[in-house]
């Protein structure tokens, strides 16, 4: 249930995003969805990419300090209220959201969002309790690519 | 009151600035054998050198003799912390005082009450030399605390019989205003305060030329003669060159008189040698090398031949203005790392120990001066390492404020902490520079 999600140290001047997405073009890496979170003087990039494993070797290697940090991937319907029930149970449970941010597929009437909770684990048991998608790696490779 | 008749030419306090030179030696040599033995007997550090050297206080037979004494350097009294060196009990200690030391710990200092006795007699015979009267109205700028600077200046200042403002550092709208309104004639900071203040109320619309104000007390930094000639242009002051360490007393080991061509070491009560840095060696007075002082009245914390860092040279010609006492020639430069920021002594270990209190491992690092409308900045550039890079903006920005805390903790001063990427920092073979200093005095 439970994705690797890079994270990337920069600092925020120009040039600073494009450097690390070419390097992981050149790998033939493929980011499936990307966030940026910045200030003055530094911005954290967090990515979502199939080859995690390969994506963190080769940014390593050039000089990055990258994170791997457990993220979930969850199908929200798209409909007026269907982020708030998510929120909720997430309420309920005693769970922060640390951050959140989207692919831009939709599929049967469904969003997709990334979800940095603070206690993974204890987000899944209540969101599947309501029948929440969890959506695991295969999952969310089959929708990517569909 | 600044109606006072023009001052004499020499105050009575300034005699011992004019002993003829036989006899200026005389008092040194008497003062340096009681206070060799001194330190022989009470200061356990002092006394095991010797006994390494199998010299005794008896072997002092000349002022020559002095080569053969140990050197105190700033690691001793880092060592001893904080009272390791005291040749006093602490029942005679009627003050203390401290600056910073390498790493951690500030290095302390100790007086008696007769050595902030003869530490406001140096006070006095300083702003004595420039010109400075009963009937002065002294604005004195240096920070008070545990800094030598500020309470230094006030009982020299008051023992002289002027009028002094403790208005310490910092706020220099409030320093313009009461300058102006108290008719301020001397004003003690240091030089880049003063070239600030110079700004602001130009900024203001104040005419500095049009005040009272008519001596700067200037030190705690090294500055230069271009920075005096724009600030004399600037302001029509006189500006002088006060000179002074912690470790030897604070300021008032060298001021400079009216003809402000060096500060004149008060050399019956500091008695200066300059060597050469690598070798050890004494150097000949006009020879550039290191600062090096002997106190000669100290009770609390007697320091033997006390390596400052400082390099300067001893002036080998006599002054204008017929003191037999030397003087030194502008320090524009030291021989170890240290740097002055805002009359602050900082050393780069320092921000390493700060680094590494939050880090747990030192990270790579530069620290960056520069002087913006003439006060000194630091910046302190720190790599992200993968131990603590997080995630989340928030982490990040409370690394950073822990480091400015702990940076500001263990120096004293604010510093502005830019969290950089890994590999960014030059390194040359290997190794970082540590320091850029962008300051052009």
């Amino acid at each position: 249930m439970k994705l690797k999600q890079l994270s990337v140290f920069l600092e925020n001047r120009p040039g600073a995003l494009s450097a690390p997405c070419r390097i992981l073009a050149e790998s033939g890496v493929n980011i499936q969805t990307f966030a940026l979170a910045d200030t003055r003087e530094f911005g954290i990039l967090r990515l979502m990419v199939r080859e995690w494993e390969k994506a963190k070797e080769v940014l390593g290697k050039n000089g990055y300090v990258v994170k791997v940090t457990e993220v979930l991937a969850l199908a929200v319907p798209d409909r007026p209220g269907g982020l708030a029930e998510i929120l909720e149970t997430i309420e309920q449970a005693q769970v922060n959201v640390e951050y959140v941010y989207a692919f831009t597929i939709k599929h049967q009437g469904q969003g997709l969002l990334v979800f940095r909770f603070n206690d993974p684990d204890a987000a899944i048991k209540a969101l599947q309790a309501r029948n929440v998608n969890v959506l695991g790696q295969d999952e969310l490779h089959k929708r990517l690519t569909q | 009151m600044k109606n006072t008749p023009s001052p004499p030419p020499v105050h009575p306090v300034s005699a011992m600035d004019f002993l003829p030179v036989p006899q200026l030696r005389e008092v040194q040599f008497a003062r340096l054998m009681a206070m060799v033995q001194r330190a022989y007997d009470r200061v356990p550090l002092f006394r095991s050198r010797l006994e390494e050297r199998k010299l005794t206080p008896a072997d002092i037979k000349s002022l020559d003799d002095l080569a053969k004494l140990p050197f105190t350097v700033k690691a001793d009294l880092r060592d001893t912390y904080p009272f390791g060196l005291f040749a006093s009990p602490l029942s005679e200690v009627a003050r203390f005082h401290a600056s910073s030391g390498t790493t951690g710990k500030p290095i302390v200092v100790a007086y008696t009450k007769e050595d902030l006795d003869d530490w406001t007699r140096a006070m006095v015979r300083s702003l004595a030399a420039c010109g400075v009267r009963t009937g002065d109205i002294v604005q004195n700028a240096y920070g008070y605390g545990l800094f030598t600077g500020g309470l230094g200046a006030h009982y020299g200042a008051e023992a002289l019989g002027a009028s002094v403002i403790p208005i310490s550092g910092g706020n220099t709208d409030r320093q313009l205003m009461v300058m102006k309104d108290f008719g301020v004639t001397v004003l003690c900071c240091t030089p880049s305060y003063f070239l600030h203040i110079i700004d602001r109320a130009g900024e203001l619309g104040i005419e500095l030329k049009k005040l009272p104000l008519r001596v700067g007390v200037f030190g705690a930094e090294p500055w230069t003669e271009g920075m005096r000639e724009r600030i004399e242009a600037q302001s029509a002051i006189k500006a002088y060159d006060i000179y002074g360490l912690s470790e030897i007393v604070g300021p008032g080991v060298a001021m400079e008189c009216e003809h402000q061509a060096g500060p004149h070491i008060f050399e019956d009560m500091f008695l200066p040698e300059v060597i050469d840095p690598q070798t050890q060696e004494p150097l000949p007075d006009g020879t550039e090398g290191e600062l090096v002082l002997t106190t000669l009245c100290k009770r609390a914390m007697p320091m033997i031949r006390y390596r400052t860092r400082d390099i300067t040279a001893l002036a080998a010609d006599r002054c204008a203005c017929g003191r037999t006492i030397r003087r030194i020639t502008r320090i524009g430069r030291r021989s170890d790392d240290m740097l002055i920021i805002r009359g602050v002594n900082l050393y780069p270990s320092q921000i390493e120990a700060a680094l590494l209190r939050v880090e747990g491992t030192l990270p790579h690092y530069q620290i960056i001066v520069d002087r913006e409308r003439n006060l000194d900045v630091i910046q302190i550039q720190v790599e992200v390492t993968a131990e603590v890079f997080s995630d989340t903006v928030g982490a990040m920005e409370q690394l950073k404020r822990k480091l400015s805390q702990s940076i500001e903790s263990l120096t004293g001063l604010r510093g502005d902490v830019r969290l950089v990427a890994p590999r960014t920092i030059q390194r040359s073979e290997g190794k970082a520079k540590r320091v850029i200093d962008k300051r052009k005095l």
